[in-house]
């Protein structure tokens, strides 16, 4: 009897053992480490030293780059891709759900497939598409339109490099939350909308708000969340866009590339830990905000 | 009463959802309008990736660009198999070690009475918003000081654990019935035999959408190499693709990235249509409350 219980007291930690061994390594301890040297100078030789909270006064005040291009793109980029492809995948789900399922399977298949190549994979079909010569397509059709009359070197322009990131970014942001949100949608009950028709709800957009949204609120509060990840993950492609860090006049330049940036070509790791801890940070407000929207009461 | 329309997940076809495919289609065109370019140009010999105007469609396909991609690599000290190799070995491994770590803790978590259990799904969940790139400095110093640097294990063990996979299971796991696994305790099955013969066959649909999720992480990751490897040997074919990249300035550049990355895209297309209805199904049990 002593025995049986002695085993079973072990036997779950056997269980979760590997995964959270990995993951305390990988994801807690480099959280731990960001925050400990963002309070340091490191230059990844000598031993850190404590400066106290001078990185993050230096980050705020000093920091012209950041102040000036940093914080403004990463806020124009994580708002429109964030909300903005949230609203757009939510939608598109929705539209789905209102069609028969043949179609629906072939549309949903092609509205996912540019998220599935995260990364390199999508940035180079955009880098051939905006080619910055006549022979690129985007230039060729805006010049027979009559639109523009010389090519424009989009990926290394300041007006142009922020918008086309954006554009890719929601482009293949119809991901895990879009999923989750389509199947949660075929999955409602359909005595509650006959219930609803019965109570006098006559349209579409009624029935959205009344009854779909209420009813799938997890998979709405997954998606918001995916979203949010989503768009920090993507924010790297500036510089796979340009191929050059710096972007070109820190037209797309985001925290995650201010982040190498001092990190690996400057070798400043421990101010470059606290553009870490400023970003996490970010997300976790962010992520704060989806919680509150969709918590279940 | 006769209940007209308006029902999510209609069986036939009617008439207003017209209005839906007028806004449908437009968007899955400009969505798909890209890819089936690239498709294109990959497929287009040198005088036609030089013509003016440029085209859209390939008239005369070739293989050209797939055979450049090949014999590029020739004069160079690594083949392009080696890349490929490097691919398909790390994706494995990862693929393996992903699937056996996050389904064992995804019943202990789900199933299982234990102290601190709460603790470890809440910190999963926080998990979900510590993007590794913003993370890319302490990784860096962690895989070098373990080691782990200029090696496989550092494509493989940093990149294992996936939360938003780990969420899914348990989700999935959650909705196995408790009965069935007190039948298989009452019949003498121990916790790790329950795991294999209860668990593993019921959660199979769950383990695709995690697969899936997990080859997209690692089959398209530049990261690793870029980083923790220095002997180009090592070094993956998605990294091969990003160095091919940067030579889409010139024309014939752009030809070679073409085919990179149809070859690039090509396995996550396949393997979610062949796994798309059981990923539907995961779907279903998904969501945060």
């Amino acid at each position: 009897m002593k025995s049986d219980k002695l085993r079973r007291g072990v036997t779950p930690y056997l269980f979760v053992l590997p995964y959270f061994a990995l993951f305390i390594l990988f994801v807690a301890v480099p959280v731990v480490i960001a925050i400990a040297l963002s309070f340091t100078n490191f230059n990844a030789i000598q031993f850190p030293d404590f400066v106290g909270i001078k990185n993050y006064i230096d980050l705020f005040l000093q920091d012209e780059v950041f102040i000036r291009y940093v914080i403004p793109n990463t806020i124009v980029f994580a708002v429109i891709v964030g909300p903005g492809g949230y609203v757009l995948s939510f939608l598109l789900a929705w539209a789905l759900s209102q069609i028969t399922r043949g179609p629906r399977t072939v549309l949903a298949l092609i509205i996912y497939s540019p998220s599935m190549t995260a990364g390199t994979t999508m940035t180079v079909i955009w880098k051939v598409l905006f080619s910055g010569d006549q022979l690129g397509y985007i230039n060729n059709i805006l010049m027979q339109l009559g639109i523009i009359t010389e090519p424009i070197i989009f990926l290394q322009s300041k007006t142009w490099l922020l918008p086309v990131m954006i554009i890719v970014a929601l482009w293949s942001s119809m991901g895990v939350g879009f999923l989750s949100m389509l199947a949660g949608l075929l999955n409602i009950d359909p005595s509650l909308y006959e219930a609803a028709h019965i109570d006098g709800i006559r349209n579409r957009v009624q029935e959205m708000f009344y009854i779909t949204i209420p009813s799938i609120k997890p998979q709405m509060l997954f998606g918001a969340i995916m979203a949010i990840v989503n768009a920090f993950k993507q924010s790297a492609i500036g510089v796979q866009l340009s191929g050059s860090n710096p972007t070109p006049n820190y037209a797309g330049q985001l925290m995650v590339n201010h982040i190498s940036d001092y990190g690996f070509t400057r070798y400043e790791m421990g101010y470059a830990c606290a553009v870490s801890v400023v970003l996490l940070v970010i997300i976790w407000v962010f992520s704060k905000g989806a919680r509150k929207l969709f918590k279940e009461d | 009463m006769a209940i007209k329309g308006n029902l999510a997940n209609p069986r036939k076809f009617q008439k207003d959802q017209l209005k839906i495919y007028a806004v449908l289609i437009p968007i899955t065109l400009i969505m798909v309008l890209p890819i089936v370019y690239i498709v294109n140009h990959a497929f287009k010999p040198l005088e036609e990736l030089f013509a003016y105007p440029p085209k859209f469609f390939v008239t005369n396909p070739s293989f050209t660009n797939f055979f450049k991609l090949v014999s590029a690599t020739a004069s160079s000290t690594v083949p392009f198999s080696r890349y490929l190799f490097n691919s398909i070995f790390v994706t494995v491994c990862v693929l393996g070690f992903t699937l056996m770590f996050t389904t064992m803790a995804a019943f202990a978590l789900s199933k299982m009475d234990f102290k601190g259990k709460k603790i470890l799904s809440t910190m999963n969940d926080i998990g979900l918003y510590f993007v590794a790139i913003a993370l890319q400095i302490p990784r860096y110093l962690i895989v070098d000081k373990l080691g782990m640097h200029d090696t496989y294990i550092a494509h493989i063990l940093p990149i294992v654990v996936l939360p938003v996979g780990l969420l899914l299971l348990k989700q999935f796991v959650d909705g196995v019935p408790s009965a069935l696994i007190e039948a298989a305790h009452i019949d003498g099955a121990g916790e790790f035999k329950t795991y294999t013969s209860i668990i593993l066959p019921l959660v199979k649909p769950a383990m695709a959408t995690v697969s899936i999720l997990m080859f997209q992480e690692v089959w398209n990751n530049t990261e690793t190499s870029s980083m923790y490897i220095d002997t180009d040997a090592f070094k993956t074919f998605a990294f091969y693709m990003q160095t091919l990249s940067s030579n889409t300035n010139s024309v014939a550049g752009q030809g070679l990235a073409a085919a990179a990355t149809l070859i690039m895209f090509i396995p996550n297309v396949v393997l979610f249509i062949t796994m798309q209805s059981r990923v539907m199904s995961t779907m279903a049990t998904s969501g945060i409350k």
